[in-house]
């Protein structure tokens, strides 16, 4: 066990005493010490608190998220385990589940939020959210709270949603009960952090009883995450993309046996990856660094390319880049960012080797420069298998990231290697995450299906349940990609199921087969009559792709199907798909 | 009153093909349909058989097959269209917006044919329409280039006798246009033509009937002594009769072809039989009324025996002959006398006798495209631009640059210096009579390679020919990739036809002037034994031929092979 700022509730001080400490421990001396922690963090507050006469009050406990992915539903369920209680009432629940009209009645409001795009909330929270900034939202002075924000530092508006929430909580007169912790993407150690303080200050507030539960901490035997993965190992490997394609689009099979992880179809499994040695060189070498240099991660001594196999040193951010402005002389870094366009415009496509390069002469020593650098994050692949139709398996489809930027080629850190280096028998970091905004509906409720490229991911997964159950909900999918000879993605199995019936209706664009580009969203225009008479009989719309290319274009042609078939004005069919959207029968999973 | 072709009776049910030819309603199916359909780049088998009356059918490149299945992609598929060009003559312009298609939606090459036809491969399904709208703007077409009907008609390209050349070409545009399929569903399909409402059979395809003939059907006429239309291995070979230079009619042979199946006895390739003289004014009527024959008593239960050969060797050459007096209500004349010299074609220039020159280039394999070094397509494209005569496209897969003035003949000089272009002269004469078929990757009937392989044969052969001084000398050799024998392998002084991949049967004793088939040698071997059997043959052939003795001519002699004197003891060893 080691432990670091990031990833434990202690400062730099404690972290260096506790870090000489532990490693020396008997295991009998570390069972003991927990046994100490857990009774004192027990005892500790009531025995310095005033005997509870507020100990029999019942204390209502609202436990919002607002999920994307399903982090933070995950973290909003934990914690309300965490907080199991004779005398807590608890609900945990959807920001887009939550009727706004019980705002007033709130007594202890938590609330877990991600962050979505460029700043936005989550789907399923942009009600919430906007009611809440509204003039509408009432007064909370009688509100105590906590928030708890899950972001990517790699982003511009790193944990965005989250913050709004916390300061607007405070404007509408709410008492922090907590100071708010923005999660980066390796946030497993800061949530449980959050819940452990969530639960003594609320133990504190309130002066809850001496019997208090301790936290219930991961076990890590059947709950895998980024810090304590599953290694699957890899059954299959199939370039999807036939020859002459632009693109690399790998289909893997991965074994979940052993593991007891199974996932519904529009699930998420996340792979944790290793920076490449050639990566690794790269970077040494542009920092004039001995990569046999010893290093401390986390208490762990190692060799500095070993602990940067599993360091972020791909994304760059304005957080990192400030991070770095001390440890250089060269002011130029500086004034990049200063300025937002420049910067975003510099970074696209760059890494810290670039900075590196770019910004010398540099000050810090190994040991400094690592510290700079956050965990490497995990990558998220829809799954594109169905647990049913392929028990203790699941399949990813993977698009190859690669282009040249400054002259040098670049890869993505996953999809690179899994492109490149990955051979079947190898074994992959995996966990899954559940993606609760992006389900199957009843089996009778027909579905749209919309994707583009690796988009088709969950829709394979779709079918294959579907065909599993046997069940007779119509089904339409609107696929495109660049051309039809080589990048029809899992082509035969599509014509299958629509042979067999499983799928009753395809459109495919490929956008580069012709002259003028077509893409799904013309298909859906074509379409418009069939597609709103779907609609009209309850069907479930899901769009899975890039949110750039395909995520608005896609709403804009569905708003234009609803002004066209429904007779709407443009604000009119917006709503309406708002309306959708609220209703869960427009479902996204955009990137 | 309905008027419908009454077909005799044939023992047992008709094969599966006559099926789809009877409901698809004069050539129609669901081509519409399955031509749009998006999910996939195929159609379905019954639509691809119909699809060959429009001269075009469905192919996948089989060198991606298995790798695609594994990457859950259907076959690479793309169509083949083959254009119907009478007596393999084209314009500059149509030679041009050929050349144009092979690039926009074919695979950059044209192929010229064993039947002097034009052919494109690598098509994509939504691109065959735009093909055909293409090559209609030069009035081109490619109704029936494929499927149970006559197919494009040959014409000896003799680049000599201009006025003649001419005379009996328009005899071959004609026999072409009176025996195309009448049925209006090609122009439904590819050129955006109303939809005509079914009338009556007999209106609707007067000679064919709804369901066209039993199997394909084949008509070439050659003008002696050039034998560069292989006339014997048609249905039906128009021999030219010239008198005091002038033509006079056309010698009749029926009921060659060249196709059959391995270990199937019942299959051979065979010659047409020579049955009579006719003077040009009957040429019309007697190949309808031939045509109406096999029709009629064709066979359509299995199609590997529907082939009009069978049909008359099946009830005899004098039934046939009654047959057909009947049908024309007069009996044909004596055959005359004439002389077949080879079937290869004359390379380089020749001026003709109306002082027109005529410029003959060897295509290997009959494939143009732009090769590493040596521009073919691209110096035909120039040529094309300036050429005010017109292309010849040989029975032999070569091209010939017809009726160049001889103020242009200068500039094309230039051009064909230019881009280096070839009449052949640096080749060896045994390359130069040399055909392969198409074959694979694009052929779903190939066994073996052909086309991608017999230049690197040859080239090995000619270190045998090279060692006993025959480098020039004349030697037909044509390999297929399977038994149905584009190449009209069957007939070549050397042949092979694909077994397996590697893998061939050896011919010998094919004659030189195409008058008799061959006779299989060696079964089912490779490139190392090809070689080592031919060395010797060839070597004892250099020290041992007669005067003037062909190749062919000489294995019969020294006793390697017995002659095949009739496509029914081709198998007899």
């Amino acid at each position: 066990m080691t432990l670091q700022v990031i990833n434990s509730p202690f400062n730099e001080q404690q972290v260096k005493i506790l870090n000489e400490l532990l490693p020396n421990l008997t295991s009998q001396q570390k069972i003991w010490l927990t046994g100490y922690l857990a009774a004192a963090s027990a005892e500790g507050p009531a025995a310095v608190q005033e005997p509870a006469q507020v100990a029999q009050q019942t204390k209502e406990i609202t436990i919002l998220f607002a999920s994307q992915t399903g982090n933070s539903q995950k973290i909003a369920k934990k914690l309300g385990a965490a907080l199991e209680n004779p005398n807590h009432q608890i609900t945990v629940t959807s920001m887009g589940d939550y009727k706004v009209n019980n705002l007033k009645k709130l007594d202890h409001l938590f609330i877990v939020a991600s962050t979505h795009g460029e700043g936005e909330p989550p789907d399923n929270a942009i009600s919430f959210y906007e009611y809440l900034h509204s003039k509408r939202a009432p007064k909370l002075d009688n509100v105590k709270y906590a928030v708890l924000s899950l972001g990517d530092s790699s982003y511009e508006f790193f944990c965005k949603t989250g913050i709004d929430f916390d300061e607007r909580l405070k404007a509408l007169g709410a008492t922090s009960i907590v100071p708010r912790i923005d999660c980066d993407v390796d946030f497993d150690a800061d949530a449980d952090a959050w819940i452990q303080q969530v639960t003594e200050a609320l133990a504190t507030s309130t002066a809850a009883s001496p019997a208090a539960q301790t936290v219930q901490v991961p076990t890590g035997t059947s709950d895998y995450s980024r810090s304590n993965p599953f290694y699957a190992e890899v059954l299959e490997k199939v370039n999807l993309n036939g020859r002459g394609s632009n693109k690399e689009t790998i289909h893997l099979e991965l074994s979940l046996e052993g593991s007891g992880l199974t996932y519904e179809p529009g699930d998420v499994l996340a792979i944790v990856p290793e920076n490449s040695d050639h990566l690794i060189a790269l970077l040494l070498a542009a920092l004039g660094f001995d990569g046999t240099q010893k290093v401390t991660v986390d208490g762990n001594e190692s060799a500095l390319q070993d602990a940067l196999k599993h360091l972020d040193i791909t994304a760059l951010s304005k957080t990192l880049l400030n991070k770095f402005i001390p440890y250089t002389q060269n002011t130029e870094l500086g004034a990049l960012i200063e300025d937002r366009d420049v910067l975003n415009a510099y970074v696209y496509g760059r890494d810290v080797i670039d900075i590196v390069e770019t910004f010398s002469p540099w000050t810090w020593t190994p040991q400094q420069f690592i510290e700079q650098l956050r965990k490497i994050p995990a990558r998220e692949y829809s799954i594109s298998s169905s647990y049913a139709a392929y028990p203790e398996e699941v399949h990813l489809t993977i698009g190859k990231v690669f282009h040249e930027t400054g002259g040098r080629y670049r890869e993505g850190v996953v999809s690179g290697n899994v492109a490149t280096n990955v051979e079947i028998g190898d074994k992959l970091a995996v966990y899954v995450k559940q993606n609760p905004n992006f389900k199957l509906p009843a089996d009778s409720v027909p579905i749209i299906m919309i994707g583009a490229g690796t988009g088709i991911a969950p829709f394979r997964s779709f079918l294959q349940e579907r065909e599993e159950q046997g069940t007779q909900g119509k089904s339409w999918l609107f696929f495109g990609d660049q051309h039809f000879v080589t990048d029809f993605l899992y082509q035969v199995e599509w014509q299958r199921w629509l042979k067999e019936g499983t799928l009753t209706n395809m459109n495919v664009a490929f956008s580069r087969d012709q002259q003028e580009k077509i893409y799904v969203q013309h298909r859906l225009i074509e379409n418009a009559k069939e597609v709103f008479e779907w609609i009209e009989q309850g069907a479930n719309i899901y769009l899975c792709g890039d949110e750039k290319t395909l995520g608005h274009s896609v709403n804009e042609a569905l708003i234009t199907i609803f002004e066209q078939q429904k007779q709407l004005s443009r604000d009119e069919a917006a709503d309406y798909l708002k309306e959708l959207q609220k209703q869960k029968r427009y479902q996204r999973d955009v990137y | 009153m309905t008027e419908k072709i009454v077909l005799p009776p044939q023992e047992g049910p008709f094969s599966d093909v006559e099926r789809i030819k009877e409901e698809s309603n004069y050539l129609r199916g669901t081509l519409e349909k399955t031509m749009e359909y998006p999910i996939s780049s195929g159609i379905p088998d019954d639509d691809n058989r119909l699809m060959k009356f429009h001269g075009s059918y469905l192919q996948d490149d089989r060198d991606l097959r298995n790798e695609r299945a594994k990457q859950k992609l259907e076959p690479a598929y793309q169509f083949m269209v083959r254009v119907r060009t009478p007596g393999g003559v084209a314009t500059p312009e149509q030679w041009l917006t050929m050349d144009r298609l092979s690039d926009e939606v074919g695979n950059g090459t044209l192929k010229l044919t064993t039947r002097q036809a034009f052919q494109l491969h690598g098509i994509l399904k939504w691109n065959v329409k735009k093909f055909m709208q293409g090559i209609n703007e030069v009035l081109l077409d490619s109704l029936a280039a494929c499927g149970d009907v006559n197919r494009n008609v040959m014409c000896n390209a003799n680049p000599y006798q201009s006025k003649l050349h001419a005379e009996v070409f328009e005899w071959s545009a004609k026999l072409s246009e009176h025996l195309l399929p009448r049925t209006t569903a090609y122009h439904e399909l590819w050129l955006n033509g109303e939809k005509v409402v079914d009338t009556q059979e007999k209106e609707i395809e007067p000679i064919y009937g709804s369901l066209y003939l039993p199997r394909k059907f084949k008509i070439g006429i050659a003008i002696p002594p050039h034998n560069d239309a292989d006339i014997y291995s048609q249905d039906i070979g128009f021999i030219a009769i010239l008198e005091n230079g002038q033509l006079t009619g056309f010698n009749v042979l029926v009921g060659g072809g060249m196709g059959m199946t391995h270990g199937d006895d019942t299959t051979y390739p065979q010659l047409g039989r020579l049955i009579g003289f006719i003077t040009p004014d009957k040429l019309l009527e007697t190949a309808e009324k031939i045509m109406t024959i096999q029709r009629d008593y064709g066979n359509r239960k299995e199609r590997k025996n529907a082939r009009f050969k069978y049909t008359i060797d099946k009830r005899g050459l004098d039934w046939f002959k009654e047959e057909l007096h009947r049908r024309l209500g007069w009996n044909i004349e004596e055959a005359r006398p004439f002389q077949f010299d080879h079937t290869g074609d004359r390379y380089g220039w020749i001026k003709g006798e109306d002082g027109k020159w005529h410029y003959t280039l060897f295509i290997q394999n009959g494939r143009i495209k732009d090769f590493e070094d040596y521009p073919l397509k691209t110096g035909l494209r120039e040529i094309a631009k300036v050429h005010t005569g017109e292309f010849r496209l040989t029975g032999n897969q070569n091209l010939v640059i017809g009726n160049v003035s001889p103020q242009k003949k200068k500039k094309i000089d230039e051009l064909i210096k230019q881009y280096n272009i070839t009449a052949g002269e640096f080749y060896s004469a045994l390359r130069r009579n040399s055909i392969a078929c198409v074959s694979l990757p694009t052929c779903g009937l190939a066994m073996a390679e052909a086309e991608r392989y017999l230049p690197s044969l040859v080239e090995k052969i000619e270190v045998i020919l090279d060692d006993v001084g025959l480098r020039d000398e004349e030697i037909v050799i044509r390999m297929s990739g399977c038994p149905n024998g584009c190449s009209r392998a069957a007939m070549g002084e050397i042949g092979f036809i694909g077994k397996g991949p590697g893998k061939y049967n050896m011919y010998l004793g094919g004659g030189f002037t195409g008058d008799r088939l061959n006779k299989i040698y060696r079964e089912n071997i490779g490139e190392e034994e090809i070689l080592s059997e031919l060395r010797p043959i060839i070597t004892r052939y250099a020290a041992e031929r007669l005067q003037g003795e062909r190749f062919g001519d000489f294995v019969i002699r020294a006793g390697y092979v017995a002659a095949t004197t009739d496509g029914t003891n081709f198998h007899t060893v």
